[in-house]
């Protein structure tokens, strides 16, 4: 258990620059979650904690100690990986040994370390099987097993759930999380998916192309995205960004949204500081609006928006309505069968909750 | 891989380069070697002088050599067609959910694990016009029946050709049947509802689809055609006269036998260049598709 | 509609004839010479003259095994084929474990250790696998004399184990190309090193390839002929040039069934190999052309 410093780390292949100074520093017991597409960096960064890649600049600090030049096995973490990577030749036992015997750690010992390790993720039953007869849940779990026993001061997670089915796939994270509660140790957690991102993570670093576009809790990201790509990275649907323009009226910003065939939306009560009202008074803007600030309003007031509605689909729990606004196609999640087809509807924003972003930077607007 | 400590940096290129420096001297410095003799004056022994294309010359103006590269492209040229055509007509017909299908496998290929010695002996018998097939089929009733090309100059080369295409047809068809193996069957089907023939449905459809297996094949006989020595040594012995010369048992001869070491390098070089100008292309092409592929 | 169906039925079983039958006549002409070699090593030398080619032996006789095992002459030693059949087990062994041994621990080195370079490096070994020997026998003889081992059985083990090495890597580095990196990382994290992670983690992963190395090896070895009638001379033979010296003496009335039975012994550790692991010996035969 302990904290992780990433200061300025750099990554270059040849002329390929595939991680730009990054700096992330989380404290002992944080869950970090590295969220990205493909090709965002967030495994080269994974690999260069754990040693398997070298840094090409910039230091990486565990409990406060470089170890920028220390080989993997003595920078004391444990890792899991996307495949699992269990030795295929081996039982579970040797697997989960097999670091503790390199170790030179005394048989009586080693066993202890199995048997908790075993109990905790209720795999005994499983010990003397080799790899190919396990089920993809309990290569998951042997993985994090041989992870465990090191009782390394930080944990790696490589993608470890994206082999898995859907309904495993839960499973595992709820695992995974209830885990770290128990444990309490400090994880970093490489994967694309946003849910897992949000469920499991006590931080959140969103990457694209080597750089961190955001780094915060989970609920922030999600609620004040620092820019476009992180709130469309982020939840699902995902945050509808419709341009418009700002205007000031007594000092008060007003959001204009052009709806085609009806007037044009006004949405008032935005949170901007006054200097950014100023400054983007009468310019263009993007509005970005969770489908979930959405909801169906009886009657029309200055606060609603009257919307042709274009298509429903019903997910069970609620129902995704799509409409046009401001020249993109936007959705708003809204309750089962409050609103129909080819029809006009009137809903209501939380517009407290609405995030403005800049039009060209596509950075967010305080 | 992270090169973190010293050892993990320098460890794998130590233990490999024992490999790589042998490879570099016994195939590529040889090469040089043997090309360096090839200018030279060396008779009996290697002399390190040089004459320019000399041996070349001379080479060129054996009638041997020429009977040799003659052969070689008459070889080539039926052995590829047989096997291959006779290779694809088993894959095809063992892909048609056959019983015994792993029995007759065995049957076609066994001959690929034997030594091309064996096969020439074995053969140099079987064509023996006094005593093998032609005096069976007499036998049988057919006296008319003559099959003596083993002692005609101008058909001998064919009974090497019959010699090789038994022994590599199993290979052809090796390649062949795991390139059907890989197509989706799923496209037969389609092709069938669509109506068409099964003889139709492999010429149009299936075959065009191996072509990469087609270029293994190829490439891999040409090989084992450029450097084909010692079946022709055990079958017919170059013979009669020289009439199944080819450049490798040429090469072997001037060397050995004739101390012209100086023309049997020119030959050697000869050899290198023909499969080189097969091999590299190929070897490029699959190296480059590697990449691609990972 | 009847007519219909009743012509489809025949189409196809007028097929499935055309299939067995094709495919039987051709496993006859596969298994012909084998049949001839095997039942010519069985007949005494006068019913071989008397006739008899591709029947059954009237009386099944050994006399010519015996003959070819330990009477026949090669050159002018009357030894038999002992001493060359234990010549070339001499020869095989120690060259298909070396050339196996080093193969794995490129193809180690060539995927999990890939360093600048190593794709470059990997072209060069592996024109090895086709280069035509007739154009380094030359210098390989004139190396052979300068350390002393023209001639001799570690000559060949040296001869073969070099130029094997492109095969069995290309094999090794194929097979480990196939295992994610992440195993390896897996092994480093652990705290294995560069040996460790070799011996106890990739080797054991290994065993099919190393069985079709070795196959590939021991045919390939145990049926060469050019080094072995470049490089030795007399009693140091291989098997190989043993059987061609046989063959190839002419005096007095040719003995086919000592011939035969000659080529069946040089034959069999082949076929049985085959016959015991065919499907490792196909898998050997096959990994230089298609890939995957």
């Amino acid at each position: 258990m302990s904290t992780l410093e990433i200061d300025r780390a750099r990554k270059v292949y040849g002329d390929l620059e595939v991680l730009k100074e990054v700096s992330i520093s989380i404290g002992t017991g944080d869950f970090l979650v590295l969220l990205g597409p493909s090709g965002c960096g967030k495994s080269t960064l994974l690999n260069m904690i754990a040693g398997l890649e070298n840094i090409s600049g910039g230091e990486i600090r565990i409990a406060g100690k470089v170890v920028n030049d220390l080989s993997p096995k003595d920078r004391d973490i444990a890792m899991v990986f996307q495949s699992y990577a269990l030795y295929p030749t081996m039982t579970v036992r040797q697997n989960i040994e097999f670091g503790m015997k390199i170790r030179g750690v005394a048989q009586a010992e080693r066993d202890k370390a199995v048997k908790t390790a075993a109990d905790l993720l209720q795999m005994t039953h499983l010990l003397d099987r080799k790899p190919s007869q396990l089920s993809g849940g309990q290569r998951q779990r042997v993985a994090m097993g041989r992870a465990i026993v090191r009782q390394p001061k930080l944990f790696l997670f490589d993608e470890p759930l994206s082999n898995l089915d859907a309904k495993l796939r839960v499973d595992m994270r709820t695992e995974i999380k209830r885990l770290h509660a128990r444990l309490g140790t400090t994880i970093v957690y490489v994967t694309h998916d946003q849910i897992e991102a949000m469920t499991l993570a006590t931080r959140v670093a969103v990457m694209k192309d080597g750089v961190v576009q955001h780094l915060d809790d989970p609920q922030s990201v999600y609620d004040r995205p620092a820019n476009v790509y992180v709130a469309k990275f982020v939840g699902s649907p995902s945050m509808n960004i419709i341009p418009a323009s700002l205007d000031v009226e007594d000092g008060r910003p007003v959001a204009v949204v052009d709806i085609p065939g009806a007037t044009a939306g006004r949405l008032t009560g935005i949170p901007l500081s006054s200097q950014a009202a100023a400054k983007y008074a009468g310019r263009s803007i993007l509005v970005g609006i969770r489908p979930e600030l959405f909801s169906v309003a009886g009657v029309q007031s200055p606060q609603t928006v009257s919307v042709h509605i274009d298509v429903v689909e019903p997910t069970g729990p609620d129902t995704l309505a799509l409409f046009q606004a401001g020249g993109v196609e936007v959705t708003a999640r809204v309750p089962p069968r409050a609103v129909a087809a080819r029809t006009s509807a009137t809903l209501a924003v939380d517009t407290a909750k609405i995030v403005l972003f800049d039009a060209e930077t596509e950075k967010r607007i305080d | 891989m992270s090169p973190k400590n010293k050892l993990d940096l320098w460890l794998p290129r130590l233990v490999l380069s024992p490999s790589l420096l042998a490879v570099l001297i016994a195939v590529y410095l040889f090469i040089v070697w043997t090309a360096w003799i090839s200018l030279s004056s060396s008779q009996m022994v290697p002399k390190f002088d040089f004459v320019g294309v000399e041996q070349y010359v001379r080479l060129w103006s054996t009638p041997r050599w020429h009977t040799a590269v003659a052969n070689l492209f008459i070889f080539t040229a039926l052995f590829l067609t047989i096997t291959i055509a006779l290779g694809l007509f088993l894959a095809i017909l063992l892909d048609q959910k056959v019983r015994a299908e792993g029995f007759l496998r065995a049957v076609y290929l066994y001959p690929m694990a034997l030594s091309f010695i064996v096969t020439g002996t074995a053969w140099k018998w079987i064509l023996n016009p006094d005593l093998g097939l032609q005096k069976v089929i007499n036998e049988l009733g057919w006296t008319g029946f003559v099959f003596d090309w083993i002692t005609q100059p101008s058909f001998a080369i064919y009974c090497v050709v019959i010699a090789a295409v038994w022994q590599s047809t199993g290979f052809a068809m090796a390649i062949f049947l795991a390139g059907l193996r890989a197509i989706d069957t799923s496209i037969i089907k389609a092709a069938q509802i669509e109506g068409a023939s099964l003889p139709r449905i492999y010429l149009n459809v299936i075959v065009p689809m191996l072509r990469p297996a087609f270029l293994s094949v190829i490439v891999l006989l040409s090989y084992i055609s450029i450097k084909s020595f010692d079946l022709v040594l055990a079958l017919t012995n170059a013979g009669p006269g020289s009439a199944t010369e080819m450049p490798s048992t040429f090469m072997f001869a001037a060397t050995f036998r004739r101390n012209q070491m100086g023309v049997g390098a020119a030959s050697a070089i000869m050899m290198l260049m023909t499969v080189a100008a097969i091999i590299v292309p190929y070897l490029y092409s699959e190296l480059r598709e590697d990449r691609n592929a990972h | 509609m009847r007519t219909e169906e009743h012509s489809a039925r025949r189409s196809r079983q007028i097929g499935r004839v055309f299939i067995y039958g094709s495919l039987i006549a051709l496993a006859a002409f596969y298994l012909m010479p084998l049949w001839v070699m095997t039942v010519t090593s069985l007949k005494s030398l006068d019913e071989i003259y008397g006739g008899s080619f591709i029947g059954m032996p009237k009386a099944i006789t050994l006399e010519a095994w015996n003959k070819a095992w330990q009477e026949a002459c090669i050159g002018t030693a009357c030894t038999g084929l002992r001493p060359y059949f234990i010549n070339s087990i001499l020869m095989v062994v120690p060259a298909v474990i070396l050339s196996t041994g080093i193969g794995a621990i490129n193809g180690y080195i060539l995927t999990k250790w890939r360093f600048a370079g190593a794709n470059a490096i990997f072209g060069l070994l592996l024109f090895g696998c086709f280069l035509p020997f007739q154009a380094v026998i030359l210098p390989m003889a004139q190396v052979l004399g300068r350390l002393h081992l023209s001639g001799t059985i570690p000559g060949l083990v040296l001869v073969h184990t070099v130029y094997g090495i492109s095969f069995t890597t290309l094999f090794f580095r194929n097979y480990f190309i196939t295992i994610p990196d992440e195993l390896t990382r897996a092994a480093q994290i652990d705290g294995a090193g560069f040996f460790r992670i070799f011996f106890s983690v990739m080797l054991p992963t290994a065993l099919p390839i190393i069985v079709v190395s070795c196959i590939w090896q021991f045919t390939q070895i145990w049926n060469d002929f050019l080094f072995g009638v470049s490089f030795t001379a007399g009693q140091s033979s291989p098997i190989t040039v043993a059987l061609n010296n046989i063959v190839n003496v002419t005096m007095g009335r040719k003995q086919y069934n000592v011939d035969m039975a000659a080529a069946m012994i040089a034959a069999i550790p082949t076929l049985f190999v085959y016959v015991v692991a065919g499907r490792y010996f196909v898998r050997g035969l096959t990994a230089g052309a298609v890939k995957g």
